[in-house]
């Protein structure tokens, strides 16, 4: 009986002390008529070494691609001591800290990762994580309707150069919660969310503006005339970051006269592995004065009976556990043992040490770019600035390129295209730390020839 | 001690980065950071022991007894980490395509089938990313379900008061109102009171059978039929479906919908707080409005991901990537190692266990909340009169079986019972660890008569003693700050 201890004398022992002769007596209480005879679909159990065999088999069945995709979830180097202490069974079996006492190691990661965050971002606060960026975009958006006491109307301008993704899980997310989301379209030759772009679709007071940096063309957007210009305006700004980005780039803290006021976003860089979209984190930082309006777990330092230092669930008013239907948000469960990774992650590399991961990305992915432009008809869409991704024009078919590349074992970018129609036949590609000179030249080569083939077809 | 506090300048693991800082001159100075975040300078060895240290604070379940009510804190079988961290699964991009991706696809799709055929349910999608978000797809879907058919007029959900929080706060974010429904007092919903409060404005019902006070809910037929022909859905919230797993299913009982805690039944870790994984079973009739992805098997043989364009009335995208992927894995590979034989047993020894648990608890004079019931896989003492005649509460008994070495069950949930311990032991519990839990109750309760201040003032023998909630939150601290930046 797999992981189920009892002995024949146990069982006999138990149903004793109950005052029953079997355990199916157990179930007395269930309508007869609802007693379920077999499990159709459940083939029988197998041994670990079975299962293991299985799984070895469908793992080996992907293939090992080398990987230049970037689109929200980056292949980085992750330190060993990362997942052999995040691991660790005292963090890996341990419930939500809900008993403070018995769960001070757990508890003090949170802080820590709230400090880590905080330090990133330039913000005030932290909350201890929600499920992924996309998640934590739609609880950004709902949290700044919440928040905004000049601006009454739920309407948030959510600009085109925002994740595809995260656009349309915030609207599922907040479909049936009255906020209104207006579209940004952004410079077609530059790539960039302009002030004049938001100013066309601002006629009606709005509570906030999203502002995403690098936004998913990697292109970097003009954060502090965008924040500005939405905060005279009285709304807030919401800024959606990569940390390992802020670790060159101007943290949303600094953003304008003032700076942001919440910035979110995915936490997979700082030690995730892309393990095929999560388990990731979410995070989502503010300004002190919108902490009760923050949703999910935060962590708090206080003392014991003996004035020792501590650390505690605080704020917990906020949560559905105590406020019900009131509460800033449905969230319970939230991505802690993903905290825990970061937290170290972050602990080890430093600031200096993310530092030289999003400069190496950011020279392998320049390099990259100039390599696949050598391919005839190859060329750059967009002419800002960008941070460690680039969205190409290719001169033929992406799909048919993508395919082709597959079929070499090279995982070619993200079609754009079937996103943005009007960009045409457009590949967004990235090459991590992770990418050597070797992997970049093999694609240029396999790039060469897939176009030649797609074009000669 | 923090990390924060560990730290020296200029110390650094610098093994762990690239070796040396490439180029990035061209990112415009206006765009970049003016100083360096405050992260921690730290070797890797501090980093190790810091980490390692603080894990040794925690309680766990491969530490500890953890008989958490309504959390179902069995044991994490070793193997499906190590087989979901195989390194083909940890590298595979989420946006790889489908011809890389057959082996993942060819489990999620094994996944929900094993899923269906337990709930009974006739389709599943996989992803939500923990309970909440479940039950939030969940209510989403019943929303759908009433808008698609032109009955806009169904607002309100129906909630019985024994709930977690999560099924009124996802009932409000789908843009229900709540209508609280009692419970009786012997546990089953006041199904008279069910019956006044349904109508015309009825949504649905989200419902927890075996529920939250620990009774498997005997008019749950009767339920179903009054919801129903009110033109209501039912909403099954999976959190205790360790207690009729292979048993009962929820879709032969009515339910429309159900969501399922993967972390809970189906073993996946908790990890200090998640991930988590909330896959949601409907009936036929709500398939359409399924969350996306979805896995399909084409007559190709291959498996396909449906989205957006295949599921127009779908609810829509709850993470950028489909869900928590790695839980899923580690989900199927223990469903795999259980088989359908292995799931039925642990319905039967989680219920063992807490039957057993409770007729000694019982025998040795603690109060039941419903003395005539039988326990599913947890059930709630109340120490109402150790408060009254004592003076001795809940949390204090909690504190002090922590220094037993138990972690406490669930204090003061379900709100509508005083004074109780919502105690769930699992299947993975050997009859000795039960044992020992009743004498640490019993000592507790002797203390309590002859020393009552040990009590009250536990925990003793952990590294902190009691900790000031009030003082955390009055004097907020949630984050370290550079001394530059306190002045």
């Amino acid at each position: 009986m797999p992981f189920i201890p009892h002995t024949d004398a146990d069982i006999a022992g138990m149903l004793d002390a109950i005052g029953v002769d079997n355990i199916d007596a157990l179930f007395d209480e269930i309508p007869k008529e609802l007693r379920a005879t077999a499990l159709d679909g459940v083939p029988a159990g197998l041994s670990e070494m079975e299962v293991t065999q299985l799984l070895q088999a469908r793992a080996r069945a992907d293939g090992e691609p080398t990987c230049f995709i970037g689109a929200g979830a980056y292949d980085h180097h992750i330190p060993a001591a990362v997942w052999q202490i995040a691991t660790r069974g005292e963090f890996y079996s341990a419930y939500t800290p809900y008993q403070a006492e018995a769960s001070q190691g757990t508890l003090q990661v949170l802080y820590e990762f709230q400090s880590m965050m905080t330090a990133l971002t330039g913000l005030d606060v932290s909350n201890a994580s929600l499920y992924d960026g996309a998640s934590a975009l739609a609880e950004a958006v709902l949290m700044a309707v919440r928040s905004n006491r000049k601006v009454k109307q739920p309407r948030v301008l959510m600009p085109r150069t925002v994740h595809p993704f995260y656009r349309r899980t915030v609207a599922s997310i907040v479909q049936h919660q009255g906020v209104e989301l207006i579209e940004v379209d952004f410079d077609a030759r530059s790539g960039q969310t302009s002030v004049e772009h938001c100013e066309a679709v601002a006629d009606e007071p709005f509570a906030a503006l999203v502002v995403p940096q690098p936004n998913v063309f990697g292109v970097l957007e003009d954060v502090d005339a965008l924040t500005d210009w939405a905060q005279a305006r009285d709304a807030l700004v919401i800024g959606v970051v990569n940390p390992v980005a802020l670790a060159l780039l101007s943290p949303p803290g600094d953003w304008g006269q003032v700076g942001a006021d919440i910035a979110c976003g995915e936490g997979q860089p700082l030690g995730m592995p892309l393990a095929s979209g999560g388990p990731y984190l979410g995070f989502l930082c503010c300004k002190q004065a919108f902490i009760r309006q923050l949703p999910g777990r935060i962590a708090g330092k206080t003392e014991d009976l003996e004035g020792k230092v501590g650390y505690t669930l605080t704020l917990q008013a906020r949560e559905q556990h105590i406020r019900r239907s009131k509460a800033t948000s449905n969230i319970c469960t939230n991505q802690g043992l993903l905290v825990t990774a970061a937290t170290i992650h972050m602990a080890i590399l430093g600031a200096e040490g993310l530092e030289r991961v999003a400069a190496a990305c950011h020279a392998n992915t320049a390099r990259l770019a100039q390599q696949l432009c050598a391919v005839p008809g190859v060329e750059p869409i967009f002419s800002a600035p960008a941070f460690h991704e680039r969205a190409l024009r290719l001169p033929a078919p992406t799909e048919t390129v993508l395919a082709a590349l597959a079929e070499q074992d090279i995982l070619g970018g993200f079609d754009l295209g079937r996103e943005y129609p009007e960009l045409g036949s457009a590949l967004l590609v990235c090459a991590t730390e992770r990418r050597t000179d070797p992997e970049i030249t093999a694609y240029r080569e396999a790039l060469a020839s897939a176009v030649a083939l797609a074009n000669a077809a | 001690m923090l990390i924060h506090e560990h730290s020296r300048p200029g110390r650094r693991a610098s093994a762990q980065a690239p070796l040396e800082t490439a180029d990035y001159g061209d990112l415009p100075q206006a765009l970049r950071r003016k100083r360096r975040a405050a992260l921690p300078e730290v070797s890797e060895l501090q980093a190790v022991r810091h980490y390692t240290r603080l894990s040794q604070q925690n309680f766990s379940i491969d530490t500890h007894v953890y008989p958490l009510g309504s959390c179902t804190m069995k044991y994490n079988p070793r193997a499906c980490n190590s087989l979901a961290s195989l390194p083909g699964f940890l590298a595979r991009h989420p946006a790889a395509p489908e011809s890389h991706s057959q082996g993942i696809m060819a489990c999620l799709h094994e996944l929900q089938d094993m899923l269906k055929s337990v709930t009974g349910m006739h389709a599943v999608s996989l992803a939500p990313a923990a309970g909440a978000q479940g039950e939030l797809a969940g209510v989403m879907m019943i929303r759908a379900y009433h808008d698609a058919r032109g009955d806009h007029g169904r607002r309100e959900m129906l909630v019985p008061d024994a709930a977690h929080g999560t099924n009124p706060a996802s009932a409000i974010m789908a843009g229900f109102t709540v209508r609280e429904v009692p419970t009786g007092s012997n546990g089953d919903v006041d199904i008279a009171a069910l019956r006044a409060a349904v109508g015309p404005q009825t949504a649905g019902i989200m419902l927890t059978n075996p529920s939250t006070v620990g009774v498997f809910d005997r008019n749950i037929q009767a339920i179903a039929k009054s919801v129903h022909e009110a033109g209501g859905l039912l909403y099954y919230d999976g959190a205790n479906l360790n207690a009729i797993l292979g048993k009962v299913r929820p879709g032969d009982m009515g339910f429309d919908v159900i969501h399922m805690n993967l972390h809970k039944t189906f073993s996946t870790p908790h990890g200090g707080g998640g991930p988590g994984a909330g896959p949601v079973g409907v009936s036929k009739r709500l398939e359409p409005y399924l969350p996306i992805p979805v896995v399909i098997k084409g007559d190709d043989k291959r498996y396909h991901w449906l989205d957006e364009d295949d599921r127009p009335e779908s609810i829509g995208r709850l993470t950028a990537f489909g869900g928590n992927m790695g839980i899923l894995l580690r989900a199927y590979i223990y469903a795999r190692m259980l088989g359908a034989e292995g799931m039925r047993r642990v319905s039967e020894f989680a219920t063992l266990n807490a039957n057993y648990l409770q007729a000694r608890l019982r025998e040795a004079g603690f109060q039941l909340a419903y003395p005539e019931r039988r326990a599913s896989h947890e059930f709630i003492v109340t120490l109402k009169k150790e408060a009254k005649e004592l003076g001795v509460n809940t949390m204090d008994v909690a504190k002090r079986l922590l220094d037993y070495g138990y972690h406490a069950p669930t204090t003061y949930f379900p709100l509508l019972v005083p004074e109780c311990l919502l105690i769930e032991p699992t299947e993975t519990e050997p009859k000795e660890a039960l044992d020992g839990f009743v004498e640490a109750m019993i000592r507790i309760r002797a203390e309590a008569e002859s020393d009552p201040e040990t009590v009250k003032q536990a925990p003793h023998s952990l590294p902190l003693r009691r900790l000031d909630d009030v003082r955390a939150a009055r004097q907020l601290d949630v984050a370290w700050k550079p001394a530059a930046d306190n002045a």
